[in-house]
């Protein structure tokens, strides 16, 4: 019998859905449903993403992942994070989660020791991938909605991304204070909001809007504003785009996406002082 | 003056943005700006066209500049492109992978005609 999955592990999915309850997590727009053995720690995802949870209807277009629990320590592999494809399957792992995924078929497995940020990390390196073949990108940001409008301050861990969402006035709708998602939208693009927080520890809320600008944040004395061309815009949103996989055609497809975002959204550099009138100036 | 041929290469990712492209290494993923004069010789950069008759053509007749001055300038550019592996540069014309091979397969074609 020719079964249609990534690895035999996989080819038990059909099977096992039956019995384990699926839990649909919806970032972005994107779902991705996980079918999880272990009761509890369903339960715990379910409190995480409590605010991305969606109601558990099958679609096939959506990602499935099938989660095994193994004993801590227990998972052969490198500790670092190692991002790979061979054929049309993705190994992904680090010493706590492996994980293997079937982009083409948007199916997979992760085995892990129940540890919710296991699955954080999945879920930002799928939707990286997911990302680099629909116009969109995550992008290390803090990001908010206010007055309909959203608003990017993106920039290297230490720039100020967590201070910029601690000045957000009241009426700001804070979608992260960390890695914002950013998809193209007709004839813009939208921010939405992400489980994916910073020092702040916000939930995030599964909201979008459409971006208006973004701004590449730094400190200094004072609060200014400077609107960059589109090729410095690329250079710099390159530098803070989270991605993981090496494939070149991927790689082409984040570039191609960050030059139609420079094209399409205003890109400002944001120098700024610990101060609310930043909002003032930037949103 | 010997012959100057250059080709962009495949192996990079390029966009135009503005007067400007924006090119980026397959190597190690290096982001390269072309100005408004490197964007003109990044678009004629066919592998057919001598680079002499590029910048007389393209150059000459949108910069204010000297024909040798701006032949000097875009050797020196290309060189340098070319030594990022951005730019094939070759003293013949440069076919695309495809070409060259069925170029390949109408040499040995002939060789093979009694």
């Amino acid at each position: 019998m020719t079964t249609p999955s990534i690895t035999s592990a996989a080819g038990t999915q059909t099977a096992r859905k039956k019995t384990w309850p699926g839990l649909t997590i919806c970032i972005g727009g994107l779902p991705v449903r996980f079918f999880v053995e272990d009761a509890d720690f369903r339960a715990l995802l379910a409190g995480r993403y409590s605010s991305f949870l969606r109601p558990d209807i099958r679609s096939d277009s959506d990602i499935e992942f099938e989660i095994c629990a193994v004993p801590p320590g227990s998972l052969p592999g490198p500790e670092d994070l190692e991002v790979r494809r061979e054929g049309a399957v993705w190994l992904l792992g680090r010493g706590d989660f492996r994980a293997e995924f079937d982009l083409r078929l948007r199916r997979g497995t992760l085995r892990l020791a129940p540890n919710p940020y296991s699955v954080d990390t999945l879920l930002r390196i799928v939707h990286s991938l997911l990302l680099a073949t629909s116009g969109g990108v995550l992008l290390h940001a803090a990001s908010g909605i206010r007055n309909g409008r959203g608003f990017a301050f993106s920039g290297v861990s230490g720039a100020g991304k967590t201070t910029i969402a601690r000045l957000a006035p009241a009426g700001v709708q804070l979608l992260t204070d960390e890695i914002s998602y950013l998809r193209r939208d007709g004839a813009g693009y939208r921010v939405y909001g992400t489980p994916f927080s910073g020092e702040l520890g916000l939930k995030g809320e599964d909201v979008s809007a459409p971006l208006a600008a973004i701004h590449l944040i730094e400190h200094a004395s004072a609060n200014r504003r400077h609107p960059l061309k589109p090729p410095e815009a690329v250079r710099k949103l390159l530098r803070n785009t989270l991605f993981f996989a090496q494939e070149p055609e991927l790689v082409h497809s984040v570039f191609a996406t960050l030059c139609d975002l420079a094209g399409h959204v205003p890109v400002y550099r944001l120098e700024f002082q610990p101060d609310a009138r930043v909002w003032e100036l930037a949103a | 003056m010997s012959a100057f041929y250059i080709a962009r290469s495949s192996a990079v990712a390029a966009r135009r943005l503005g007067d400007e492209y924006v090119v980026m290494s397959a190597v190690d993923s290096t982001l390269y700006t072309l100005n408004e004069v490197g964007a003109v010789l990044w678009e004629a950069a066919d592998g057919r066209t001598p680079l002499a008759e590029i910048v007389a053509r393209k150059i000459c007749a949108q910069f204010a500049v000297d024909a040798d001055t701006a032949l000097r300038d875009a050797e020196e550019f290309s060189r340098s492109l070319g030594q990022r592996g951005i730019l094939l540069i070759s003293s013949a014309p440069i076919l695309p992978p495809a070409e060259e091979q069925v170029s390949r397969a109408a040499a040995v074609a002939a060789e093979q005609v009694p």
